[in-house]
């Protein structure tokens, strides 16, 4: 089949018709977002405690949904995978920064997108994880002098799981899919050992 | 349902095959993924610089201000076009209207600080900020968030993103036993 996406390359959009998408999509993640709960730091921050296991549930769904479609379109031939941003890979950076956050993330109980949404619907302590991460990014700018040697280090490059495994994208897929799923039933075990709700929690 | 309580929170793996369908949509349209911190980042640099640029008073232009930052902040604001007309700043107004939307929807949206049965106001709100600090300082050193990293690069089986989503949920579980009287 002949290659039709990502459309804005393909079809060489002007700038203003990708400003007119981010904001477009922008508002399905942060509708999204809010349906899931994740406008509540309770929601979020239950996935540390086992008191709500819906962070794992939403994020291994959503990677699952979007990985099929675009390994699938892939491999139908209508979308051209090298068309498509992925994040390079600085493994030690990318670890320590993960590890950082992720405690951060415990702390504060929002992310980036999720203090937005909870912001957006009124509450106060998102938009105090907002002032605090426009704090930590001053500060992250200011030490860059100093770790800029780190933050450089071990890059990789477009570095994709298929390449690391040796193994084809199809069979990786196949197996985050089988990750997913492992994580799902972790979740319902998580449930009923500490006698949760089915995961459709009140506000 | 009781028409003045909110509504309960959608099921998860129906919100979950929700974002991940805007997830492939973003892949399919635009060729590349979700973000949040990326959007925050420009405001925050953007923000102090004109502070910085007009403590000066006059006796420094901006441009001049800016001559003196280091590479990082030159990176997103020493630039040919506006620094706050990037695809992300875009995305970040979405967000927050597709919230606000949800949240009408479902009669969710209340002034309120979120917090556990046993934490102080003040000690929730201190908490909050703390954690934004920290967490802006680990996804600047790793390129991304939850959004950027974990949720993009991980659909699109980036090795590092990969690396990434293990190493949070090693940091929120390293450090969940001392924080846990926030929410239990």
């Amino acid at each position: 089949m002949e290659i039709i996406a990502p459309f804005s390359k393909v079809f060489e959009w002007t700038p203003t018709l990708t400003s007119i998408m981010a904001v477009l999509l922008g508002f399905g993640f942060g509708f999204s977002l809010e349906r899931a709960g994740f406008g509540s730091a309770r929601t979020l921050a239950g996935v540390w405690y086992g008191y709500d296991m819906a962070v794992v549930r939403v994020m291994f769904t959503a990677v699952v949904v979007a990985m099929l479609g675009l390994f699938g379109l892939y491999y139908l031939g209508v979308l051209e995978l090298d068309l498509v941003y992925v994040n390079p890979t600085y493994l030690w950076p990318q670890v320590v920064g993960g590890f950082i956050f992720g405690m951060g993330f415990n702390i504060g109980a929002y992310c980036p997108g999720t203090s937005l949404v909870a912001m957006a619907t009124g509450k106060i302590d998102g938009l105090v994880f907002l002032l605090g991460f426009g704090v930590g990014v001053l500060g992250f700018a200011w030490s860059f002098p100093y770790i800029q040697d780190f933050y450089t280090s071990s890059y990789m490059g477009r570095l994709m799981l298929p390449d690391v495994l040796g193994l084809p994208p199809g069979v990786v897929v196949l197996l985050v899919v089988f990750l997913a799923f492992g994580a799902f039933a972790l979740t319902h075990f998580v449930d009923s050992k500490m006698g949760n709700g089915q995961g459709q929690e009140q506000p | 349902m009781n028409r003045l309580k909110p509504a309960v929170y959608g099921n998860p793996y129906l919100a979950g095959i929700g974002l991940g369908l805007v997830l492939l949509a973003a892949f399919v349209l635009v060729g590349r993924g979700l973000g949040a911190s990326g959007a925050m980042t420009r405001l925050s640099l953007y923000t102090a610089h004109n502070v910085e640029t007009a403590v000066a008073g006059g006796t420094e232009a901006a441009h001049e201000v800016l001559e003196r930052q280091n590479d990082y902040v030159k990176k997103y604001l020493a630039t040919e076009s506006d620094p706050l007309m990037d695809f992300l700043v875009y995305m970040f107004l979405g967000i927050l209207l597709g919230g606000f939307l949800s949240g009408t929807m479902a009669r969710r949206v209340s002034f309120q600080v979120i917090r556990g049965p046993r934490a102080s106001l003040r000690t929730r709100l201190l908490l909050a900020f703390a954690g934004g600090i920290i967490s802006a300082y680990g996804a600047r050193l790793a390129r991304g968030c939850t959004s950027g990293q974990a949720l993009s690069g991980g659909a699109t089986l980036a090795a590092g993103s990969w690396a990434y989503l293990v190493a949070v949920f090693a940091g929120g579980f390293a450090v969940a036993y001392f924080f846990r009287k926030e929410w239990t």
